[in-house]
């Protein structure tokens, strides 16, 4: 009675903070600008589905591509285990479904040879890391916080499947040993490799292992659920909505801004009056382009915070591989380390977010990581959940631009030629059918 | 470096020039000319900026019109007209710019009922294709690989028999606002099959191309400071395949390809060459080689 009030508190408590995060992440979420992602309803769950649910992008890295459907395929089989554990805890029963028979014995077979996937694969992740230390895994954005954050995950992982395997090994040294209400059930063969470790304990010792093991496995899991949104591994839940809101369109076309196109049609109307007072408009005239995190889309603060931080993006970045500061990644957990710190002071100051003199462009984004991108959408291609760091590089140059006027020297004269000679080269714009008069 | 933020090519001395014997100097028809006339042209071609003021692009835009001419397709250009389609400008962060441009444009094509167009230019075609249809414009667009595909493909465009690219080396650098930016990768290497060459892929090709580093209005500044430049690093992996040609489908990789090249002291050994420019000297529709 007592042990099923302590996991009531226990699974209370975690769902408690769980939610309350959650709460927060979505509030910065919703800061961001209006963005429609209510069509094409059908391509949008197919994308899901290929891109997310069926790791459809994963496997251009081979390695982390096929170690990691083992830890998403694993992780997400266990957790009809963590069903079980639920019920188990909250009503005093053991193993309440070990009715199934057969079947029983076939899931948790299949869960301790997932088990020993996500193990393998949480080690060779951890060895790419921090033995061969893969450039994309050790590059200086990464230092402090993230890297430390990754290997938290892949420890915690290990560990919770350690947890579950000894708690399968001693469970069934229990069983042989024909102790009380440990049925017979389930076949073991993983953990049975286990038992050499726990066999010498008493049966009061294996029972109470037994007990510390599912009790470790569910406090862990739930310290986890807690964490997750804390960290890059909330990606295991946005991954789905991010990649269901994915651009459908060709990832080259660039979206028209609505707010120049109004302002180009008075201009181009023959008919509109240019004395006429301004059209009235409602709250204060929006900012052009990005210049803080708010003045983004919601589904660009979504991809922030789904980012994995794996840095196949910046590692086909052709700016950062000829040495320039930009890194698409760093965009993206600049975005969301910014879109934080404006989050949490909103809470602090009851809802209402203060101004800080601070913004994205400026004090995280500089402007020379912005002029290095060459718009070749590599960035976009490689990201295995559809972010896009490109859409916000070239949204924070339309601030540059249109918001500051600062841009180089020579881009300057570029738009100027353009504007004069209707090329971005200073030729007259009578000469350019010129070359028809050679052929 | 000499190419960035700096005028196109000088013009470079071809020699006198000497047409095929079948050839003869044709005349391109603008859309007023054509308008005056009473008639309407099949599809517009699309030239682009650097395709009608750059000496080295100039080349590229002339093949193309001697294919279309060969193929007896009815075309036009706009002429003086035709106007910056906006890319670079909204690339680098100019919206108002470029919104002028594609409202002016939009104006000049739709006035002339113009349906079909085809460019020399992949950012152009991006443009036309992707982002004007939503301020007005709506057209078929092709990328001139695409349409030349379509004329070899219908019989229009016959190679001559002896082929001069036989068993060449070519490797092809795909341009991103082709291939990533529109999903087009076949329509560049089909046409190259055409020539019955040795297509030799990139080790990073479609897909995973690397950029040649002039997008997104890089053509137009210097570039910011690093270790090299983007299109020597693209270059390389171009000369890893030991090409005698490698092939672009967009004036400014070509710029950046060429410049490459010469970085690399290889001017000797390697071309860079337009898809289309391969064509018309496989179709014989170039000046014979001044030798
Ligand atoms: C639902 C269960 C999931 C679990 C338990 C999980 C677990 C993990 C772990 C442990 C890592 C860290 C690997 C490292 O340290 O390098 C990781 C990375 C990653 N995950 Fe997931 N993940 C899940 C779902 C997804 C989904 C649905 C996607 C969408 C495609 C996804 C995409 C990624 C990517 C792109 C990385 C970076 C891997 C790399 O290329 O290095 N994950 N995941
Ligand atoms: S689009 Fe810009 S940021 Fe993305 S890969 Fe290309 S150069 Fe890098
Ligand atoms: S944006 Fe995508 S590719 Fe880049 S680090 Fe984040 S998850 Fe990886």
């Amino acid at each position: 009675m007592i042990s099923q009030l302590l996991f009531l508190l226990l699974l209370s408590t975690g769902i408690f903070f769980f939610a309350q995060r959650i709460g927060v992440i979505r509030r910065n979420i919703q800061s961001g600008r209006d963005w429609d992602g209510s069509d094409r309803k059908a391509e949008r769950w197919a994308t899901m589905a290929r891109v997310a649910l069926g790791q459809g992008k994963m496997t251009a890295r081979p390695v982390a591509g096929v170690m990691h459907i083992l830890i998403y395929v694993g992780f997400v089989i266990i957790n009809i285990e963590i069903l079980e554990i639920l019920i188990d805890g909250l009503f005093g029963t053991h193993r309440i479904f070990s009715f199934l028979g057969p079947l029983y014995d076939f899931l948790i077979a299949s869960f301790e040879w997932l088990a020993l996937g996500v193990i393998v694969a949480c080690v060779v992740f951890f060895v790419r890391r921090n033995g061969l230390a893969l450039a994309r895994l050790t590059s200086k954005e990464l230092k402090g916080w993230p890297s430390l954050d990754a290997n938290i995950i892949l420890v915690v992982e290990v560990l919770l499947m350690f947890a579950f395997l000894s708690m399968n090994a001693t469970d069934s040294i229990a069983q042989s040993r024909g102790l009380d209400h440990y049925v017979p059930a389930g076949t073991f063969p993983i953990s049975s490799f286990l038992i050499p470790l726990y066999s010498g304990l008493s049966d009061a010792g294996v029972m109470a292992m037994e007990q510390g093991m599912w009790w470790f496995h569910i406090a862990g899991v739930l310290a986890f659920l807690v964490y997750v949104p804390y960290s890059k591994h909330f990606h295991i839940i946005l991954a789905f909505p991010n990649t269901y809101f994915s651009n459908l369109n060709p990832i080259g076309q660039m979206d028209n801004m609505a707010a120049v196109k109004k302002e180009v049609d008075l201009m181009m109307d023959p008919q509109a009056d240019p004395y006429a007072s301004a059209p009235a408009t409602d709250g204060p005239p929006a900012r052009f382009g990005v210049k803080d995190a708010p003045d983004l889309t919601w589904k660009q603060l979504l991809e922030s915070y789904t980012c994995t931080e794996c840095g196949r993006c910046t590692s086909e970045c052709p700016a950062n591989q000829t040495g320039k500061l930009l890194s698409p990644r760093k965009i993206m957990m600049s975005t969301r380390d910014r879109i934080e710190e404006i989050g949490q002071s909103r809470e602090a100051n009851g809802g209402e977010w203060k101004p800080d003199g601070k913004s994205l462009l400026g004090d995280w984004i500089t402007e020379e990581e912005l002029w290095a991108c060459t718009s070749c959408q590599a960035c976009v291609e490689a990201c295995p959940i559809n972010i896009s760091p490109m859409g916000i590089i070239l949204d924070m140059r339309r601030s540059l631009i249109m918001e500051d006027s600062k841009s180089p020297e020579s881009i300057t004269t570029m738009f100027n030629n353009i504007e004069n000679n209707g090329a971005p080269w200073a030729f007259p714009a009578g000469s350019r059918g010129d070359w028809t008069q050679e052929v | 470096m000499a190419h960035r933020g700096r005028f196109p090519q000088e013009a470079e001395v071809i020699g006198p020039k000497k047409y095929n014997h079948t050839m003869s100097s044709f005349h391109i028809p603008t859309m007023a000319e054509m308008t005056a006339a009473g008639k309407a042209p099949e599809v517009l071609f699309w030239v682009g900026c650097a395709g009608s003021f750059d000496d080295r692009a100039k080349r590229i835009t002339k093949a193309i019109a001697r294919i279309l001419n060969a193929a007896e397709t009815s075309f036009a250009v706009l002429g003086q007209e035709e106007s910056c389609t906006g890319d670079p400008a909204k690339r680098a962060g100019n919206e108002f710019l470029y919104q002028m441009q594609a409202a002016q444009n939009i104006a000049t094509l739709n006035g002339y009922g113009i349906k079909r167009i085809i460019t020399g230019c992949p950012h152009c075609f991006n443009m036309l294709k992707n982002e004007y249809p939503e301020l007005g414009g709506q057209y078929e667009v092709l990328h001139h690989t695409q349409f030349i595909r379509e004329l070899i493909e219908t019989g229009k465009l016959r190679m001559s028999g002896d082929q001069p690219f036989k068993g060449r080396r070519i490797t092809f650098h795909d341009p991103c606002y082709l291939g990533r930016a529109n999903g087009e990768y076949l329509a560049p290497r089909e046409v190259i099959s055409k020539l019955d060459a040795e297509l030799m892929e990139m080790r990073r090709c479609k897909q995973n191309a690397m950029c040649c580093g002039a997008g997104g209005a890089q053509m137009f500044k210097e570039a910011e400071p690093g270790e090299r430049e983007v299109n020597h690093a693209r270059t390389d992996e171009a000369l890893e395949t030991q090409p005698e040609v490698i092939a672009t489908g967009c004036p400014f990789c070509n710029t950046m390809m060429t410049d490459g090249v010469k970085n690399a002291n290889q001017e000797s050994n390697v071309e860079v060459k337009d898809i289309a420019e391969l064509i018309a000297e496989a179709a014989d529709l170039l000046e014979t080689p001044a030798s």
